[in-house]
């Protein structure tokens, strides 16, 4: 079989919910009969075949953060986390994508909020859970205090056939990787055939999104000269506490949006950056559910998963622009 | 907004900077008469907080950190320094486009980090 028909069986579906994303991972045969070959021949190139699962990416809670704009403190944070226990199917792994506390130059003040943090996040009832540090929690130390209670903040793990790879590109303090980091990637990759699914999670966007606003990596360009070398590869982010979408040859970028409050569209402002204002009316305005379908099709359970009080700004992916395959659908 | 004659170099002390400062003139520069502008970096501020120079006049920028380590950022002009603690460095540089932009801290100093940054105007 062909390499783009072998693809063309396997996809990611999404089903996104609350303050975050779920991602479904799952192989789909386009015609029965040929779905057990097809794995297999994937499983031998890659040497793990896709089996079915989901995951959850949650990003920015600034757990600490208590100016302007957003009062709320962790409460967004602890609602994704009730709405993720709630789940009619219960996430593989959680991606926590950076900037899990907000930081302070006192430092038993910023081990006391990492600690809150890991309270918050060890309530959800999830097997797998996975960090990168975003600046708030690296910048200031190279992220000395982060390991101690997260761990290395660059690694990579295997997951039902799916090859994940945490992404440092804060602990240097300024936006970049670094070339050691770099060749890290490169040897981490190496052993992968062109084929095979990897997610990349990151706090910032590997490409300049907004540069004039952070909204960049410096070295981003050599990143992706590594990635390009793979045909399925997604990568998600944070930092930018907003949705966007994003393509660099076939590899797609997603951005979740935040635990404790947004930023506007860019491409409607010009000069510096300022948080979209909080609206008291509506407090988690911005911070809310996306729903992604399947093939055009409601994700099973997605409507079950509204909150009363949680902002719905839910939004629709419908085919290829939906949560991108993490091995593509060509026909899709 | 200061408005001073090129090939003069201009200083701008941490105390009793104006707000901006603007270079204008002709764009023939011998080396040694580079017109010089400082700039201070303290969190979370740039100050002045405003240059405008003038598209093919060469500057010298002379930043200095008066606190934390800084950066200094801004892809069009290929502008990416960074200012350890308390030193200063020295960039030369020759803006080709009018435009203006917003040049940013971009080596993390604290929590409103996100906030640094300054205007530079070419004319």
């Amino acid at each position: 079989m062909k390499q783009s028909d072998r693809r063309s069986f396997l996809k990611i579906a999404g089903t996104s919910l609350g303050i975050g994303v779920l991602y479904s991972a799952y192989p789909s045969a386009l015609r029965a009969g040929e779905a057990g070959n097809l794995f297999s021949t994937l499983g031998r190139d890659n040497g793990e075949k896709v089996t079915p699962f989901s995951f959850v990416q949650l990003s920015d809670a600034h757990v600490g953060f208590n100016g302007p704009p957003d009062p709320l403190g962790t409460k967004a944070f602890e609602r994704a986390v009730d709405m993720i226990n709630a789940l009619p199917q219960r996430p593989d792994l959680v991606l926590f994508t950076g900037d899990l506390t907000h930081d302070t130059e006192d430092r038993d003040v910023h081990a006391q909020r990492m600690k809150q943090f890991r309270e918050i996040f060890k309530k959800m009832n999830v097997p797998l859970i996975k960090c990168v540090p975003g600046e708030h929690d690296a910048g200031l130390d190279s992220g000395a205090l982060y390991r101690e209670f997260f761990g290395e903040t660059h690694y990579s793990f295997d997951h039902r056939g799916v090859h994940f790879v945490a992404l440092d590109n804060v602990t240097r303090a300024k936006p970049e990787v670094g070339v050691e980091q770099l060749a890290w990637l490169k040897k981490d990759l190496a052993r992968f055939t062109k084929t095979a699914p990897i997610v990349v999670f990151t706090h910032r966007p590997l490409f300049d999104l907004r540069p004039d606003w952070e909204w960049f990596t410096s070295d981003g360009d050599d990143v992706m000269n590594v990635l390009s070398a793979y045909d399925n590869v997604t990568v998600l982010y944070g930092h930018i506490h907003r949705d966007d979408e994003h393509q660099i040859g076939s590899v797609h970028h997603y951005a979740s949006r935040s635990l404790i409050f947004a930023f506007p569209d860019p491409a409607g402002v010009t000069g510096p950056r300022k948080p979209v204002p909080f609206d008291k009316e509506h407090p988690f305005k911005n911070l809310g559910i996306r729903t992604v379908s399947v093939n055009g099709k409601s994700a099973p359970g997605s409507s079950s998963l509204s909150i009363e009080d949680v902002e719905l700004t839910a939004r629709e992916f419908r085919g290829i622009n939906g949560v991108q395959q993490l091995l593509r659908n060509p026909l899709v | 907004m200061f408005r001073l004659k090129p090939f003069l170099p201009i200083v701008a002390a941490a105390l009793c900077v104006p707000a901006s400062l603007v270079i204008t003139g002709t764009s023939r520069v011998h080396a040694e008469d580079v017109p010089v502008i400082d700039i201070t970096a303290k969190r979370f501020a740039f100050s002045p907080d405003k240059i405008t120079l003038k598209a093919g006049q060469t500057v010298k920028l002379r930043l200095h950190s008066e606190d934390v380590t800084h950066g200094f950022f801004l892809r069009p002009l290929k502008l990416d320094e960074e200012i350890p603690a308390g030193q200063t460095r020295e960039v030369t540089v020759t803006p080709q486009a009018a435009g203006t932009f917003t040049t940013i801290c971009d080596h993390f100093c604290g929590a409103n980090h996100g906030n640094m940054n300054m205007t530079i105007v070419v004319e």
